[in-house]
């Protein structure tokens, strides 16, 4: 079978990580993630995949947020590898002493991963984070960015797309949203810090995040990965949509996927004939009134722009292509 | 061996002889010739195997160390001020965590105004957040605590902090006994974490609490802070017998046997007060002391027995619970089972203000003698030692009179 | 160790927590018929032995074939393969090459002798078959598998009927013909050949059921004034005589030559034409060339080689070489009219009538019970029984489309109903299945592909160049079959799950766990070929 499926029963060695019966399961099931969760199976992948390549030799430093909240409730614990949360805005921080720690104990070896939502990685947690690009400490970073808020009920985030509903940026008369000229570029912003690795990736496509995951989880230094992952609740789509959303966000360049090492851009998967931001707008309650009554075709135009720029910046027409 | 030391050497060379493995700080003044003491000793590599991590804030500092230290590794930070303050989320996290870190508390008072100088407004500003709080009386106790602070700590599974008080003890030169790294080695053991990051066996550590548990979980916490009353008596002897000092316990006592007046304070301010007291005593006054070392958890027993036979008792504090008044004496009279007994309150120092002996004695002697308290209709007073009751004055008719114009331009 | 309360948790934990709970509708494995299995009037699983020839397991994806179909070499040359019309692939970038598929397992199967090993215990009912067509082949191969003794009588020299004598070589050869006869009668099928039924009534006497499918090989007529001397065939005499000389041309069509008709037989009869010297090919076909009832990819395979059509026009005399055409139009009411006295005349060297066939009752008039239908076909009930008991009727003499591929249906489906009578059971009912339609596919999980494009036919010969695929193209091509609502294993749906509400053993077998699913969908939506349906669960 040709296809760009998760596993393939034909061919075992281009099967991701997720085909395996074997697959570690580090966030296993009871977990109170809603229906449809994307950071939940973001999450599964990302642990999992550094947990075959590493042989299980990892520690996971989690932020305050859905992640956390849905995966460690007592006396419920989802996770499979030894997982610390301490707050909202310190994670990097938390995972430094980590790492340090490993190394000065001789298990330099245990690979340190932190993550966070888009909260704590793009707001809250910013400084520790830049921090810890600074000192380039021996961490891999992933954010798991679902442009939001959502634990606390949809709140805008830093990470908020223009022209988005949130329960901050209600669109009344006149007021469109998440105005325009706002938000923040964390892996840009990373990049900038020339940290060995910067990756952006999308549960549409695991064995690409899979790829990332491993690369990055071997390598020293500060690596950061960012994984774009929808949310039912807070966009406003039905629970079984969600990996059409995150690759419906590819296809139109908005969510571009590339990789980054020591602040130079180094490959990009290409997005053939990207298609309108519109077929991915419409569909998400969060934009449902750029369509409506009072419909707003600049908005929309303005957001084919950003996809539009994205392809040109992170040349997604194929020149810097993997494949 | 005796050295002529400035107290932050004093406390860095301690802590470096108890073999820390995560050194990390914020610079923030009077803290910093501490961490600089310490950045010092790791990077000339006679503090080895341990890292000294330069962060960019005092919640990056007490983050880096919670890590650290959860991972198994023994962690050690140090503020002052509004670096407490602004690592207060992480100071609360780490107790909850049960991570035996030790943070040396450079005690400054917070703005604003902003203001560098001493006093124990920072201390209290986290007096419920679950760590264990002691405050050394010179820079000697404040060395030596250090080294029971990480005993401790890690025998308790609770983070210490110890309050040196910020310029007097910091920067001040005295001479302090460096005990050998024999001797430290032998007092403290080498760290082995009870619960930890590990591979091999894959803990969650920091869950969310719902309902249900958290009332047990809080109860707990505060049942370890009774236990840790013994741990720290413990500790005091233990100490004691290996290093032939006195130095911790729960409180000491000076001169309190047939004592009228007892004052209750913590911290350096001690020797000041025990001066005044030996002259007042000379002078036929009935005076004792008593020194609070372990501030939390709150040796309630033992302080009311020391102050079981004095009529009335004096706390002289570095911090004011604004809108209510004294934080200490509040707590002093919470453990007197005797409700007749009289408390009365010296607010003194606030943000490095200094305190005399004449100061004091005056305040004694006229305004505190315990004759005219007991004739108080109330048992509630605090005096503000060292007030400039001019300014005050001044500035209560600049409002009066900027009051009474507005109302004339209505 | 001393771990403290609530906050510090052993791993994995959470699975006391049930979220299953959660869910109003769960999804379920389903399969689902694949558009190319509904249209295939043998009935055939073309899926799954597409799916097996992806693994390069030829052999196992040949017997599957042969559950269906006993000819899958014949038919990968000469079905009509309106399973490639409704792939799915069609729709997305060229429908999967089912047919040349079929044909090189065939093939494999017959360079390889592979037999039939699966025969059923032995009944002791004895079925005797009329006719060596497709259709009879085809009831005598699964009466076989059933258990029963078979016996088939031919009339012609040789078995195969319309195989042989309705295709004509280019397009079916003839040694592939007898290699899938061969290994049918193999089984233990006793055939007979030169031998003509006279009496139904006296056979039945000898058979415990008699299955009849003596097809249509008696051509039609039609009313043409025919004058002076001129060359009229028959496409199915034509056929039949080239077949008996072993392909030897003793025609003398002439350069010029009319086919008259519109079907595949036209088709086929235009380009033997061709291959019997003719230069210059013409069809005559009374309506348009839409209405064509030929296979679209026989039409265009005639057009390259040069054929012309002669749309809407009918032959109304024949005058030695000249030919008068009346040319015909559509009224108002859509009604096919000739149009008054707007003709032409071309010249011919030949005339070819393939105008359809009729079927040769003489065999069942006066037999009580068997009913020949206005249209001159023999009646049978839904089991393929006539109305005599005990006799079935399938393949051409019954009403249907008359392919080879539509008989060889008709003789599963009669093996079947034979079987069930000869047992005296019920015939098990066909369980309808939902279509996998185009809807259902995510082919977000698909790379365009060009499809496998072979070019058939370098000369104007009667011999079959060799299009048969090698195996590394047969799995290549194979690959491309979206698997239309059957699971092909991707793992999308254990991948996908946030839940690891999919359990998936060392074999591959996966299996939903609902204690844990939450009824997301995600693993309905992202599957590949739409084989996970949600299912509501509130009963």
């Amino acid at each position: 079978m040709t296809s760009l499926t998760i596993g393939n029963r034909l061919d075992d060695q281009d099967a991701a990580e997720q085909s395996k019966y074997d697959r570690h399961n580090s966030l296993t099931s009871g977990h109170r993630a809603c229906q449809g969760c994307g950071e939940a199976l973001a999450a599964r992948c990302v642990i999992d995949a550094a947990h075959r390549v590493t042989g299980g030799n990892i520690a996971v430093v989690n932020a305050t947020g859905c992640l956390e909240v849905f995966s460690c409730v007592y006396p419920e614990n989802s996770w499979r590898v030894p997982w610390l949360h301490s707050l909202f805005g310190n994670t990097a921080a938390v995972a430094t002493g980590v790492a340090s720690a490993f190394a000065l104990a001789g298990s330099k070896d245990t690979r340190v991963i932190a993550q966070g939502g888009d909260g704590s990685t793009f707001d809250i947690g910013l400084g520790c984070l830049s921090g810890m690009f600074d000192r380039n400490d021996d961490v891999l970073y992933v954010c798991y960015d679902n442009q939001a808020y959502m634990n606390t009920g949809v709140q805008r985030s830093s990470a908020t797309p223009v022209f988005a509903r949130t329960a901050t940026t209600l669109p009344t008369k006149g007021y469109m949203g998440n105005s325009i000229g706002t938000g923040k570029n964390v892996p840009a912003i990373a990049m900038a810090h020339g940290i060995p690795y910067v990756a952006t990736a999308s549960i549409a496509n695991i064995r690409d995040l899979e790829e990332k995951i491993s690369k990055a989880i071997l390598l020293r230094g500060s690596r950061y990965v960012h994984v774009h992952v929808p949310c039912p609740l807070g966009w406003g789509y039905p629970p079984s949509e969600t990996i059409r959303m995150a690759r419906m966000a590819v296809e139109c360049g908005l969510f571009p996927l590339f990789e980054a090492e020591n602040g130079v851009l180094v490959g990009s998967t290409p997005v053939d004939n990207p298609k309108p931001v519109d077929d991915y707008l419409r569909i998400q309650r969060r934009f449902a009134h750029l369509f409506g009554k009072n419909a707003s075709p600049d908005s929309i135009e303005a957001l084919q722009q950003i996809a539009s720029r994205n392809i040109e910046k992170y040349r997604l027409s194929g020149e810097l292509s993997h494949e | 061996m005796l050295h002529q030391l400035e107290g932050s050497q004093a406390i860095a060379k301690a802590v470096a002889l108890c073999r820390p493995g995560m050194v990390c700080a914020y610079p923030i003044t009077p803290q910093t010739h501490i961490v600089e003491h310490l950045g010092e000793l790791v990077h000339a590599g006679e503090l080895w195997n341990c890292d000294y991590v330069n962060v960019e804030s005092e919640m990056a500092a007490i983050s880096v160390t919670i890590g650290s230290q959860a991972a198994g590794v023994r962690s050690y930070t140090a503020t002052s001020s509004q670096g407490l303050l602004y690592m207060i989320e992480g100071v609360y996290n780490a107790s909850g965590l049960e991570l035996p870190i030790v943070m040396t508390l450079g005690n400054r008072a917070i703005g604003s105004p902003i203001n560098i100088w001493n006093d124990h407004s920072d201390a209290m500003a986290v007096r419920d957040a679950g760590w264990i709080m002691l405050f050394p009386e010179t820079n000697q106790e404040a060395a030596d605590l250090h080294i029971q602070a990480f005993k401790i700590a890690e025998t308790l599974q609770c983070p210490v902090m110890v309050c040196v008080d910020g310029f007097v003890l910091t920067h001040a030169y005295e001479q302090v006994d460096i005990p050998s790294q024999e001797m430290v080695d032998d007092f403290l053991p080498h760290y082995k974490p009870q619960v930890c990051l590990d591979v091999a066996n894959p803990l969650a550590i920091g869950t969310m609490v719902p309902p249900e548990y958290f009332m047990e979980v809080r109860y707990l916490a505060h049942k370890k802070q009774f236990e840790a009353l013994k741990i720290i008596e413990h500790e005091e002897k233990n100490f004691h017998e290996k290093f032939e000092r006195h130095a911790g316990g729960l409180i000491r006592t000076y001169k309190t046997e047939g004592a009228e007046t007892i004052i209750v304070a913590m911290g350096s301010v001690l020797g000041t007060i025990k001066d005044t007291v030996d002259e007042l005593n000379a002078q036929g006054g009935k005076f004792g002391v008593v020194s609070i070392v372990s501030y939390r958890p709150f040796p309630s027993e033992a302080l009311e027995a020391a102050l079981a036979i004095a009529p009335h008792v004096v706390v002289v504090e570095k911090a004011l619970a604004v809108g209510i008044g004294g934080i200490l004496s509040q707590e002093v009279k919470l453990c007197l089972k005797n409700p007749r007994k009289k408390v009365s309150s010296i607010i003194a120092g606030l943000g490095g203000r200094a305190i005399t002996k004449s100061m004091l004695k005056h305040c004694l002697e006229h305004d505190l003698h315990w004759e005219k308290i007991l004739s108080w209709e109330e048992d509630h007073r605090e005096i503000f030692l060292g007030l400039n009751h001019d300014t005050i004055k001044k500035e209560f008719e600049s409002v009066k009179n900027c009051c009474c114009k507005q109302k004339e331009n209505q | 160790m001393n771990k403290p309360f609530a906050t510090v948790l052993e791993s994995a934990t959470s699975l006391q927590n049930k979220t299953g709970s959660w869910k109003t509708v769960r999804p379920e494995y389903v399969n689902r018929l694949p558009p190319c299995n509904v249209t295939c009037p043998a009935g055939e699983n073309i899926q799954q032995w597409l799916s097996l020839a992806q693994e390069g397991k030829f052999f196992e994806a040949w017997k599957v074939v042969m559950q269906n179909n006993p000819f899958p070499a014949v038919m990968g040359r000469a079905c009509y393969h309106t399973c490639e019309q409704t792939c799915n692939r069609g729709r997305f970038d060229g429908a999967v090459n089912i047919n040349l598929l079929e044909r090189s397992i065939g093939d494999l199967a017959i360079t390889n002798n592979w037999e039939i090993e699966e025969i059923g215990t032995a009944t002791g009912k004895k079925v005797l078959v009329i006719g060596a067509g497709p259709s009879c082949l085809s009831a005598a191969y699964f009466l076989r598998k059933y258990g029963h003794e078979v016996t088939v009588y031919e009339r012609h020299l040789e078995p195969g009927g319309m195989m042989r004598y309705g295709v004509p070589p280019y397009r079916l050869p003839r040694w592939v013909i007898n290699a899938e006869i061969r290994r049918i009668i193999n089984t233990g099928v006793k055939l007979y050949c030169n031998k003509r039924v006279q009496n139904i009534k006296n056979e039945m006497r000898n058979f415990d059921a008699i299955y009849i499918a003596t097809g249509a090989h008696v051509p039609a007529k039609i009313d043409v004034e025919i004058s002076g001397k001129t060359n009229i065939f028959d496409a199915i005499d034509l056929f039949k005589k080239l077949e008996d000389s072993r392909g030897e041309n003793t025609f003398e069509l002439g350069k010029k030559v009319l086919v008259y008709g519109g079907g595949n037989t036209a088709i086929d009869a235009a380009r033997t034409a061709l291959r019997l010297g003719a230069e210059n090919v013409k069809i005559i076909y009374r309506r348009t060339l839409e209405k064509m009832p030929a296979h679209d990819t026989e039409i265009q395979e005639a057009l390259q080689e040069g054929i012309e059509v002669l749309c809407l026009r009918c032959i109304s005399m024949i005058d030695g070489k000249k030919i008068l055409l009346d040319k015909m139009d559509y009224d108002a009411e859509n009604n096919l009219l000739s149009k008054n006295g707007d003709s032409e005349v071309i010249a011919a060297d030949s005339v070819i009538f393939a105008v359809g066939q009729f079927i040769d009752s003489d065999l069942f008039r006066n037999v009580e019970g068997l009913v020949i239908s206005e249209k001159e076909l023999l009646e049978v009930d839904k089991n393929m029984m006539t109305g005599l008991r005990g006799v079935f009727a399938g393949g051409d003499v019954t009403p249907g489309k008359r392919t080879i591929t539509d008989a060889i249906g008709h003789g599963k489906k009669s093996a079947k109903c034979i079987d069930a009578y000869l047992r005296g059971i019920e015939v098990a009912p066909n369980v309808k299945t939902e279509v996998a339609n185009f809807k259902k596919i995510n082919t977000s999980y698909f790379k365009k592909i060009e499809p496998l494009k072979v070019k058939k036919f370098d000369d104007l010969s009667f011999e079959e160049k060799d299009i048969s695929l090698p195996k590394e193209k047969i799995i290549s091509e194979a690959r491309r079959c979206f698997s239309c609502g059957n699971c092909f294993h991707c793992d999308n749906c254990y991948g996908y799950c946030p839940d690891n509400a999919i359990g998936k053993s060392r074999d591959g077998t996966l299996t939903f766990n609902y204690e844990y699913c939450k009824g997301c969908g995600i693993c309905s939506c992202e599957c590949p070929c739409g084989a996970i349906k949600m299912v509501s669960q509130i009963d």
